[in-house]
């Protein structure tokens, strides 16, 4: 369907209690596409992020996803609709072996594509499979974030939510992660949706992306655009790019 | 070895006897209430007390030296051993076990088939009694128990302080279903795991939300409640008297055990009359029990369901965000877990002939629990070791009268339990913080089984 976006986010407004921390966003994310947001701390990206999740709910507004509205369905139904999260923090299941913690994203009706599945993350994710029958609480934070994007791929997304990938990561392991994001883009056409404090690496990898502030979106354009863009460059590039 | 540091030996000396000064200090103080004085009751009831001043310097005395004993002697020696392991360099990781530890299930039910008749062969009927019952049936008792909760606490990962509640549930379900409508036990048994199954899906609907320290509180009040209710509800239950009488167990309706039965399983057989048949049937059928309830585990274990479990256990915001159901997959581990606990007070009433509530503590809660976490969460094989030993031990205690010698003829090593057991549990978590069996048997594999050792793996060998 030409011309109606995989994910569309309307006017949402998400609340802690009566802490309003989105104000009214409006995104969208053509099918192919990957798409970064960028902002600062407590901007409100992760929230969002969590809000297409479905928890917390969107109080206004609403969650289109592949033509249906999923504001209203509870998180596990949302996964279901092959929206895979790598949640910030990797959140892998530390003491399960790397197998196990990629058995654990397969869905259970493609169970037929398991083993050329697993077989895919190991050859765009080596080390995984070198350590595939250890526990993923001894891996490295790469390997982690390795494991938690190979998990969140093993139910063969039609959206990849990304929150984070590069947090406390080297900056050549982010390069690494970053690369195996665009091949998989590239090759697969796989939909991306990134969440990422390190704006340069994000902008340079994304086809569009959208600034953060205040739990509104302030500034959207392809990612070339916003790098070139002074106002951003003041704000999340100069300094932070070493 | 030039290199290993080894201290002045004087100064050892010196600190140990520091240490076991200390020790003894703090033996004193803890132990003079506790043991120093003793309440009893004189000839007119006025309770009256009394000190027992030899009795606790033994106890201190025991303190100093085993402090002394360890600071000199055991700690240098356990840290050589150490020291002398790291220089080898190569860390013990041999893959062959020996014959014994491979074979070790296969051994350990073959034994346990045996017992019962290696006992009657080696003590005689009379005897055996006390090893059937006391040790044999009890033991494998509380290892059901603890299988059970291993299901809610070691996979799960949900702190379950009330699991007695469900045991209770079982035990009065059959108590009562079987006095009022004579139901058998055959029937019961399925009948009290549902019954208590449903208990536990009911305690699970209200903790949904809860995790850790604020699911521990509401499960432990879970337990007090149906302890209470049990307690006051006494036109049904007989509140403290509890249901005597209970009807024991059938051999599958063909024979029974009651000795006054025309169908009785001693004339069928042509036996003397003992009670040591129904222990040994009894037996058996919480052998069984165990076994039903290892095997539902293990085979849970590698279904999807007990994979949820485990990764519900490790992170419960990566389960939701992988499209795993937490609701159902919390009632359903409460609910199995529940389960097992139920065919336990079932079996509980059937070979007590008698239930009420004194029997369903929290105490024993706790003992279950210690039990689990004592042998691994997780593991099998530890939590019944970790149950043997616990309950085993605390039998072995009873029988323990040379301990008088030491202790003067007033001792009665029972009185004791709690504190070994609080002893033992600190000594296992000093030397083995995980439990007996601490690491993860993983259950899926691309081609073929590795080694996965729970401290540390080795590099590259994936």
């Amino acid at each position: 369907m030409a011309g109606e976006p995989l994910l569309k986010v309307q006017g949402v407004e998400t609340y802690y209690g009566n802490i309003r921390a989105l104000a009214g966003v409006d995104i969208s994310v053509d099918k192919g596409e990957i798409v970064s947001l960028i902002g600062a701390n407590g901007a409100g990206k992760s929230t969002l992020m969590m809000t297409i999740c479905g928890s917390p709910q969107a109080r206004v507004g609403s969650v289109i996803f592949d033509g249906e509205d999923i504001t209203r369905l509870p998180t596990h139904l949302i996964a279901r609709k092959r929206i895979a999260q790598s949640p910030e923090g990797r959140r892998i299941f530390p003491r399960m072996t790397v197998f196990e913690n990629l058995q654990m994203g397969a869905g259970l009706d493609n169970l037929k594509f398991f083993n050329e599945d697993v077989e895919k993350i190991f050859t765009l994710f080596p080390r995984l499979k070198e350590r595939q029958s250890q526990r993923g609480g001894t891996l490295s934070g790469g390997e982690q974030q390795m494991l938690s994007i190979g998990r969140a791929l093993m139910a063969r997304p039609k959206l990849l939510l990304l929150d984070e990938p590069s947090l406390g990561l080297a900056p050549l392991i982010v390069k690494g992660i970053f690369a195996a994001i665009k091949k998989l883009n590239q090759e697969e056409g796989l939909t991306v949706f990134l969440v990422e404090q390190n704006a340069f690496a994000a902008l340079k990898l994304s086809d569009r992306a959208y600034v953060m502030v205040n739990g509104k979106v302030t500034m959207s354009g392809s990612g070339k655009e916003l790098l070139a863009n002074p106002e951003v460059r003041a704000a999340y590039l100069e300094g932070g790019r070493h | 070895m030039a290199i290993s540091p080894v201290p002045a030996s004087d100064n050892l000396m010196g600190k140990a006897l520091k240490e076991a000064l200390f020790a003894g200090v703090i033996a004193f103080l803890m132990f003079l209430l506790f043991v120093g004085i003793e309440t009893y009751q004189d000839i007119n009831n006025a309770l009256v007390w009394r000190t027992r001043w030899t009795l606790l310097a033994v106890f201190v005395v025991i303190s100093v030296v085993g402090r002394f004993v360890t600071v000199a002697f055991i700690r240098p020696h356990l840290d050589n051993r150490k020291l002398n392991k790291a220089k080898e360099g190569i860390p013990d990781l041999s893959e062959d076990k020996g014959f014994l530890r491979k074979h070790f299930l296969k051994f350990a039910l073959i034994l346990m088939l045996a017992y019962p008749f290696l006992s009657l062969l080696i003590v005689g009927k009379q005897g055996s009694l006390k090893y059937v019952d006391n040790f044999g049936i009890q033991i494998l008792i509380y290892v059901m128990l603890a299988w059970g909760l291993n299901i809610v606490v070691g996979l799960a990962g949900l702190l379950d302080l009330g699991y007695v509640a469900f045991y209770a549930v079982g035990a009065y379900s059959y108590a009562l279903l079987s006095s009022h409508f004579g139901f058998s036990f055959w029937i019961l048994l399925p009948l009290s795991g549902i019954f208590a199954a449903l208990w536990g899906i009911m305690l699970g609907f209200p903790v949904l939300r809860l995790r850790g320290d604020y699911l521990a509180i509401v499960t432990l009040a879970f337990g007090e409640i149906i302890r209470l209710v049990l307690i006051n509800w006494t036109d049904v239950t007989m509140g403290t008297f509890g249901i005597a009488g209970i009807a024991k167990a059938s051999f599958f309706g063909i024979w029974s055990f009651d000795t006054g039965s025309p169908t009785s399983f001693v004339k069928a057989w042509g036996l003397s009359a003992s009670s040591v048949y129904y222990k040994i049937f009894l037996f058996y059928i919480i052998l069984a029990l165990c076994i039903l309830t290892a095997y539902v585990t293990i085979r849970l274990r590698r279904m999807p369901i007990g994979r949820a479990w485990e990764a519900l256990r490790e992170d419960e915001i990566a389960c939701r965000s992988l499209g795993i159901d937490t609701v159902t997959t919390k009632l359903t581990a409460f609910a199995t877990g529940a389960m097992f606990g139920g065919f336990a007070g079932a079996f509980f009433a059937a070979r007590q002939g008698f239930v009420s509530p004194e029997s369903f503590v929290f105490l024993e809660s706790a003992v279950i629990l210690a039990i689990v976490v004592l042998g691994g969460m997780g593991s099998l094989t530890g939590i019944a070791i970790a149950a043997a030993v616990m309950v085993g031990g605390t039998e072995i205690l009873r029988e323990m009268s040379f301990l008088k010698v030491v202790f003067g003829p007033d001792f009665t090593p029972e009185l004791y339990r709690m504190l070994l057991f609080g002893l033992a549990m600190i000594i296992v978590m000093l030397f083995k913080p995980r439990g007996f069996v601490g690491s993860r048997e993983p259950t899926a594999f691309l081609k073929e089984r590795k080694a996965v050792s729970g401290s540390f793996t080795k590099e590259g060998h994936g």
